[in-house]
């Protein structure tokens, strides 16, 4: 097992490193000087030859890679050129709030999702499976962007149940949390439903039925715990994607988090915050996969094996 | 091998026995016939403002005078509450009540009809008095468009390096699948950002983007069909016979892979679809005026309030389509690959 969990976490390093690149290499691909969008417009040769040389920018290719590499293995991601603050304090004091978001808009996702899942799954053909794979197929499919402006629109403006937008208390979450949510929510029903299915028709839930015992043990003790796994996953990688930034959800309902702070770097073309965003995210999502698949491995121990080979 | 055309007939057979393809396919048909159609079907021009009408509701009428200040200049629009018609001149009355008189010569076309127009706005207009419904039409041809270019871009990409990485394997192969590992450490809208970020944002930009950064979901399927392919009987025996390993790739196994990458390019389509409507609604896509339907929504999100329609409808025109897309999908996952079906 220990085994497998190293394993798995050295498979995660040249993918580590070729993120570093990628984001190291896009920083080179933005057209123009960023020390002349640093310092805007109006500027004289010596302050620009004072910043390349602060800044490094006329080493050479790799020797700038090399730095780059040391720098984001200290925690240092540079400094914002606007403000000339640091960028990784400014993604750990943000990084809370997008974390706080992902955990709320989850746990609406599980409980919606399951439940609908569970409850159509139980009469499949009926009016309340189809209603329920209507919603699952409307949620799959609406821009989340446009969700997110409807909520505003319709609980916020019209009805005037919650705050439209902003940050705070408890009702500032809601809104925000079903628009990311739903998504996952609408994918877990359908993906509940259909495991859901399939684990009732085994012989053990036939077995479990003719002990005589009622229905919602059957469902819930038998046939909830095998349909974890594909769940587990979906769960994890949605999480994965929530904590690397919202950045439609953040944007729309002003949600202090790292992803309206990357849209907003990406606005100013602020490019070390953008750069180093884009790599704390990517860090996120991957350690968020890798806690899926040390997961599988505990749970499912063929998963185990399977990972040798590949 | 089985008779490509008795197959494909089936599975259209198949295809249309089951009801939410065929809605499916009704949707995108409507959208597809929307977007070809749009310079016949549009009531008016979708760049046209008429600064007097904007924010108006659904079903608002309203007459309007078409002119140029100069014949190179674009056609300009006032709008009017009556006309006088007096042979060399025509006199109009505006929205204050001002009277005023403009030459025959300078009016759009020759017949009044032409010129002026009692016009309603079956969607409401937008902030800048433009007609929405023009505006959703001629949206149908960018959403389609770049869904289509950048959902073929990742599949031909997907194809060559899942095909090559599964059939020749070796370095090849490892490097091959752990770039594609790689590619699946950003997540795929933070991906985009950054790439139309670092450019400037074009509708080909974008198209160009979205394609290259959804193909490993392509190349991992492939790379499994085509490595499990390769161990089927008929393949060992073209092998025996001698054929050459482009010919086996080319001719026997990648027509044999092809049914569920049907169905990941269908997919794939709403996703791309979904990802440009997206960018455009942050800034990132196609720039305004451009009748992008995501444009659309960020534009009215300004004044969701007083004109909410004019960003619930783009809206609903993205959902439908990806539904459509989604639908088909689905549909196509059930008749291809019934082991798929979920």
């Amino acid at each position: 097992m220990v085994n497998f969990i190293i394993r798995r976490i050295l498979h995660t390093v040249p993918v580590l490193f070729g993120v570093v690149v990628i984001t190291f290499i896009l920083m080179y691909m933005i057209p123009g000087d960023p020390v002349v969008s640093m310092v805007g417009e109006r500027y004289d040769e010596a302050t620009i030859h004072k910043l390349r040389k602060e800044l490094h920018l006329d080493d050479s290719l790799p020797r700038q890679f090399v730095r780059y590499v040391g720098n984001v293995v200290r925690g240092d991601f540079g400094k914002s050129f606007i403000t000339g603050g640091s960028v990784s304090e400014e993604l750990l004091r943000k990084f809370p709030n997008t974390m706080m978001l992902a955990v709320a808009s989850m746990i609406i996702a599980i409980i919606t999702g399951l439940t609908m899942g569970i409850i159509s799954s139980l009469k499949p053909q009926s009016i309340l499976d189809k209603i329920t794979m209507l919603f699952a197929l409307v949620g799959i499919s609406a821009p989340v962007f446009w969700v997110g402006l409807m909520l505003v629109l319709f609980v916020g403006v019209y009805l005037q149940w919650l705050p439209p937008t902003g940050f705070g208390g408890i009702e500032h979450i809601i809104l925000p949390a079903i628009a990311l949510g739903l998504r996952s929510a609408a994918y877990l029903a359908r993906l509940t439903r259909a495991t859901m299915l399939e684990v009732l028709n085994q012989d053990y839930i036939r077995t479990a039925r003719m002990k005589m015992l009622p229905e919602w043990k059957v469902i819930l003790k038998h046939g909830f715990p095998n349909i974890l796994i594909p769940i587990i996953t979906v769960i994890g990688t949605d999480f994965g994607s929530y904590l690397s930034g919202a950045v439609l959800i953040e944007s729309i309902f002003g949600w202090p988090g790292i992803g309206r702070y990357a849209l907003e770097a990406i606005l100013k073309r602020d490019f070390p915050v953008i750069q180093g965003t884009v790599l704390f995210m990517a860090l996120m999502f991957i350690l968020a996969n890798l806690i899926v698949d040390i997961f599988y491995g505990i749970v499912d121990p063929r998963m185990r094996i399977e990972g040798k080979n590949g | 091998m089985v008779n490509s055309r008795t197959r494909r007939s089936t599975v259209f057979s198949k295809l249309i026995r089951d009801k939410s393809s065929i809605l499916g396919i009704i949707i995108i048909a409507i959208i597809v016939l929307a977007g070809i159609f749009a310079p016949v079907i549009a009531p008016m021009n979708p760049y046209t403002q008429v600064l007097e009408f904007r924010n108006q509701k659904p079903g608002f009428t309203g007459d309007i005078i078409l002119f140029r200040l100069k014949p190179n200049l674009p056609v300009q629009t006032i709008a009017v509450t009556s006309i006088i018609n007096t042979g060399e001149m025509v006199q109009y009355q505006d929205q204050l009540g001002r009277v005023f008189e403009i030459e025959k010569t300078r009016l759009e076309g020759v017949k009044e009809k032409d010129w002026h127009k009692k016009h309603r706005y079956w969607l409401g207009t937008d902030n800048f008095g433009r007609d929405v419904l023009s505006r959703l039409l001629y949206g149908a041809r960018i959403s389609l468009s770049v869904g289509l270019c950048a959902s073929t871009l990742s599949l031909l990409i997907g194809i060559i390096l899942g095909a090559v990485s599964g059939y020749y394997g070796g370095v090849l192969e490892t490097f091959i699948m752990r770039f594609t590992d790689i590619m699946f450490g950003f997540p795929t809208l933070l991906f985009l950002i950054g790439i139309t970020a670092a450019f400037e944002p074009t509708l080909t930009v974008v198209f160009f983007a979205i394609g290259c950064v959804s193909w490993p979901g392509m190349a991992r399927l492939m790379r499994g069909q085509v490595a499990g392919m390769k161990e089927r009987e008929f393949i060992k025996v073209c092998e025996v016979l001698g054929f050459s390993r482009s010919r086996i790739l080319l001719k026997h196994i990648l027509p044999n892979c092809f049914a569920p990458m049907i169905v990941t390019y269908t997919l794939g389509i709403a996703g791309a679809i979904m990802a440009e409507a997206s960018l455009s609604f942050l800034g990132l896509g196609a720039q305004p005026p451009t009748p992008s339907w995501g444009i659309m929504i960020n534009a009215g999100k300004d004044f969701i309030h007083t004109a909410p329609w004019v960003s619930i409808i783009p809206g609903i025109a993205i959902a439908s389509t990806v539904i459509g897309f989604n639908l088909m999908g689905d549909g196509l996952r059930d008749v291809l690959d019934p082991s798929m079906k979920k």
